[in-house]
């Protein structure tokens, strides 16, 4: 019983991980609209980078989010 | 809480619906590899329809194909130039059966073979391979300056050639990771959502089923932005082996 409720707790505390990702996936769109805002003409160019900072910076978040689900399901 | 018959993890069960086993070695038709085909017959079933009657001026079906050909088409020539052509039929396949997958498997009750990360490996790695192949063979040994970067210090490449080749074996991880976690995170949360709705009842369960819209309108999004992601990252790996720097 203990040993299941240590586990929901490390799963919980695992899943902090995930608010650097949102932190990160925020700043890349933000940059993006600022950019976008000073020059639209720009636009095309700055997508393909922005969804790559995306993806990339989701993917640390998922990380903490996998480690959760194992810890939780395992 | 994953073995209830009706909690949110249920909908990932595998069932074998024609047991088949050759060898000791399992590959009865689930209803994974159902899905699978299913994604592969609306793909070339859409491409069948939209081509048949090709015209100058195209009708609906045709420009609906015609504009995802040109999407994949210039991701490849802008991330790997004209040399990576080659490989675009490669990139317009993954991209049209994860976006299929994905898309399919939002419909209720159906089955998303993303959301398994057997599935995603297995095309992530064959990325990897691939990707690797061509890199030793377009370069030869050169092809080991991707670790390196010209111009480095070497008192930095001592910290730098670690740090990139560990980056190129976590490829193939956080490629199909990426994918396998949005999908499954995206499907329970909307099952855990749905759950509110059914406990709640007919009064304040109104709140948790704006919710699921509002999730199901977002996974949409997130289903055509992963199967994007997944061919821009292999573009951008192709291009590492392609070009070098």
């Amino acid at each position: 019983m203990e040993t299941e409720a240590a586990k929901m707790i490390g799963a919980g505390l695992a899943a902090i991980g995930v608010i650097g990702g949102g932190v990160g996936v925020g700043t890349v769109w933000a940059n993006y609209m600022t950019a976008v805002a000073r020059n639209p003409a720009m636009e095309d160019k700055l997508r393909t980078p922005a969804f790559l900072g995306f993806a990339l910076s989701e993917a640390t978040a998922l990380f903490a989010l996998v480690i959760a689900l194992i810890i939780l399901f395992t | 809480m994953a073995a209830e018959s009706h909690g949110p993890m249920h909908q990932f069960e595998l069932q074998r619906w024609i047991p088949l086993d050759v060898g000791g070695l399992d590959i009865s038709y689930t209803n994974s590899a159902l899905f699978m085909t299913l994604a592969v017959l609306a793909t070339f079933s859409l491409f069948w329809v939209a081509t048949r009657h090709r015209t100058m001026v195209p009708s609906r079906w045709q420009s609906v194909a015609e504009l995802m050909y040109e999407f994949v088409g210039g991701m490849v020539k802008d991330n790997v130039g004209h040399a990576g052509m080659a490989y675009f039929p490669f990139i317009f396949t993954l991209f049209m059966f994860i976006l299929f997958g994905n898309v399919l498997g939002l419909l209720p009750y159906s089955f998303t073979f993303t959301s398994h990360i057997v599935v995603n490996a297995v095309l992530a790695l064959f990325i990897f391979v691939a990707v690797t192949i061509i890199g030793f063979s377009r370069h030869g040994l050169h092809y080991f300056s991707l670790f390196c970067p010209p111009g480095t210090p070497l008192p930095v490449a001592f910290v730098l050639v670690p740090i990139e080749i560990m980056s190129y074996f976590i490829r193939p991880v956080s490629l199909s990771l990426r994918l396998f976690a949005n999908m499954l995170a995206g499907h329970v949360l909307l099952k855990v959502l749905a759950g509110f709705v059914i406990s709640l009842g007919l009064g304040f369960g109104i709140v948790p089923f704006a919710a699921v819209f509002g999730v199901t309108l977002l996974e949409i999004m997130v289903a055509v932005i992963q199967a994007y992601v997944f061919a821009l990252l292999s573009c951008i790996y192709l291009n590492d082996a392609i070009n070098l720097h």
